[in-house]
C-alpha cells in the first residue's frame, strides 16, 4: 500500500523533503514509528498529524494513496 | 456631519452587498485586542483600523530595533528604541482619528491576561513564543473569547479561529497541539529567519478573519488550520475537532489559570541553568579557562569570530559531550540564546559540572555587544 507523505515547517528541515511516498504501513502508529526510525530527531518533535486533511488524536487505519500531513506549531510573529 | 464623514471613509466596502451600513456599525461597535505589535501585529492592526473598528487595544512590551523593519511595517527609523505599542499607536491614531486606540506598554502573563482580554470581543495572537500562544489561548477558552491566531516559520505561516462557532464543536489551540513544545524543538524569527512579506500575507489574514467575525459575514476559519506556504503560494487546509486530551491540559477555573506558570513549561530547563550577560562574558574571556562551544546548525550566520570555540549542533550534542576541565568555565551560546538553554541542561546532566553558562541573548545579542563597544579608527 502506497501512502503520500507531506511535511511541513521544521518537520520538512529535518526529512529534507516535503512530500514523499512511503510503502507497507496499515496505520499512523506504524507511520509514525517507520518515520522515526528513518528521521531519529523527530522522535523529540512535537507535531500533529492530518489523514487526507482532518487531524486525528488517535490511531487511524490508512487507505491506498491516503495522505499523511506531518504540521508543528510555529512560533514566529 | 460626524457620521457622514464616517460613512464616506468606509464607503468602499458599505458598497459591497454583504457588507452595509449594518457591519459597518458592527465594526464601529466592536473591541478588539492585538497582542503582539510585531510582523502580524502590525499589518493586522493597520487593516483593523482602515476597517472602522471602534476601539483597538495592543499589547507589547517591546521597543523597535533596526531588524524589525523588514517586515514591521509601521515602524521607521525614528522610531528605533521607542515602546512598539506607544508608536503603533501614534500612527494608528494619524491613520483614524475615528477611532480608540487602547495600549498596554507590558508583558501579557497569568496575573495580567484575563484582566485585559475580557474587555475585548475578539482577541488576535500575533505573539512570537510559545509560553505567550498557550496563555492566550487558555484564557480565551476560560472567557469564551473568539481567538484569531496566526504564526510564521521561515517562508510558512499558519492562521486559524478558536472559540467560535457551535457550542460544542469549538476548538482551541491545544486541539491541535495538546502540549507546550520544549524550547530546543522550535525556533521563533530570531533563531530561523522569516520572509517579511509573510507576516504581512498571514496578519491580514487574520485581520479579514476578525472581520468576518464582528460582522457575520462569510465563514470564518474556525475548526480548521490553513497552511500557507510563500515560496510555492500553497494553501494546505486541515480540519480540526475538539479532542479529549487538551481538555486535560486546559485550566479548569480562574485559580488554576493563575497557577500555571507558562514561561516554565515551555522553558523547563531554564530555571536550573546560569546565564551570563555579554558584559560579563567579555570579562571571562579575559581569563584563559573558557571553552566556549556553539550548538547551532552548521551554517547559521553570523558566525563567532576572533574566540576560538567549538561547534556541537544541539541534537548531536548528547552523543558528543566534550571533555571539560574541572577549573574550566563552559559558555553555550546559539543564535539568541533558547536553544542554548537546552544545551547547558544536557551538558550538566552528563558532566555535573558548576561552571556552565548560557549566553543571555545569543550570538545575536553578542553581536549588538560588540557594535556598541566598538572604539572608532
Amino acid at each position: 500500500m502506497e501512502v503520500n507523505i507531506l511535511a511541513f515547517g521544521q518537520i520538512a528541515d529535518i526529512t529534507a523533503k516535503r512530500e514523499w511516498q512511503i510503502h507497507d504501513v496499515r496505520n499512523t502508529i506504524e507511520i509514525r514509528k517507520k518515520l522515526e526510525e528513518e528521521f531519529p530527531l523527530l522522535r523529540s518533535m512535537s507535531y500533529m498529524i492530518a489523514v487526507n486533511k482532518k487531524i486525528i488524536s488517535e490511531d487511524v487505519q490508512l487507505e491506498e494513496h491516503s495522505t499523511v500531513a506531518l504540521l508543528p506549531p510555529f512560533s514566529g510573529g | 456631519m460626524e457620521n457622514k464623514s464616517k460613512y464616506h471613509r468606509y464607503q468602499r466596502q458599505i458598497l459591497l452587498k454583504e457588507f452595509g451600513v449594518v457591519a459597518q456599525e458592527k465594526l464601529l461597535k466592536a473591541k478588539v485586542l492585538v497582542i503582539g505589535a510585531g510582523g502580524l501585529g502590525c499589518p493586522t492592526l493597520q487593516y483593523l483600523a482602515a476597517a472602522g473598528v471602534g476601539t483597538i487595544g495592543i499589547v507589547d512590551f517591546d521597543v523597535v530595533e533596526i531588524s524589525n523593519l523588514q517586515r514591521q511595517i509601521l515602524f521607521s527609523v525614528e522610531d528605533i528604541g521607542k515602546p512598539k505599542a506607544k508608536v503603533a499607536a501614534e500612527k494608528l491614531k494619524a491613520f483614524n482619528p475615528e477611532i480608540l486606540i487602547q495600549t498596554f506598554n507590558t508583558k501579557l502573563q497569568g496575573d495580567n491576561a484575563l484582566k485585559i482580554i475580557s474587555d475585548y470581543d475578539v482577541v488576535i495572537d500575533g505573539s512570537d513564543n510559545f509560553p505567550t500562544r498557550y496563555l492566550v489561548s487558555d484564557a480565551c477558552v476560560l472567557l469564551n473569547k473568539p481567538l484569531v491566531y496566526g504564526s510564521v516559520f521561515r517562508f510558512e505561516g499558519q492562521v486559524s479561529v478558536f472559540n467560535f462557532g457551535e457550542d460544542k464543536a469549538r476548538t482551541n489551540y491545544r486541539d491541535m497541539f495538546p502540549v507546550t513544545p520544549s524550547p530546543d524543538e522550535v525556533q521563533d524569527c530570531n533563531e530561523a529567519g522569516v520572509i517579511g512579506t509573510l507576516p504581512g500575507i498571514i496578519g491580514t489574514m487574520q485581520a479579514n478573519e476578525t472581520i468576518k467575525i464582528i460582522t457575520g459575514i462569510g465563514k470564518a476559519l474556525s475548526n480548521k488550520l490553513l497552511t500557507y506556504g510563500a515560496l510555492e503560494n500553497s494553501f494546505y487546509e486541515v480540519e480540526v475537532f475538539p479532542r479529549e486530551k487538551s481538555n486535560l491540559h486546559l485550566p479548569k477555573s480562574k485559580e488554576e489559570f493563575l497557577s500555571t506558570n507558562y514561561e516554565w513549561l515551555c522553558n523547563r530547563d531554564a530555571a536550573e541553568v546560569k546565564e551570563i550577560s555579554t558584559e560579563e562574558f567579555e570579562r571571562m574571556l579575559d581569563e584563559n579557562n573558557i571553552l566556549v562551544i556553539d550548538v547551532r546548525n552548521d551554517g547559521e550566520l553570523p558566525e563567532l569570530i576572533d574566540i576560538s570555540h567549538l561547534k556541537i549542533p544541539l541534537h548531536r550534542l548528547k552523543e558528543n559531550i566534550p571533555l571539560i576541565e574541572e577549573h574550566m568555565k563552559v559558555v553555550v551560546f546559539c543564535q539568541s540564546g533558547i536553544r542554548s538553554v537546552k544545551a547547558a541542561g544536557l551538558i550538566f546532566e552528563a558532566t555535573q559540572h558548576e561552571n556552565i553558562f548560557n549566553l543571555k541573548g545569543g550570538i545575536i545579542a553578542w553581536k549588538k555587544h560588540q557594535d556598541r563597544n566598538m572604539v572608532p579608527a
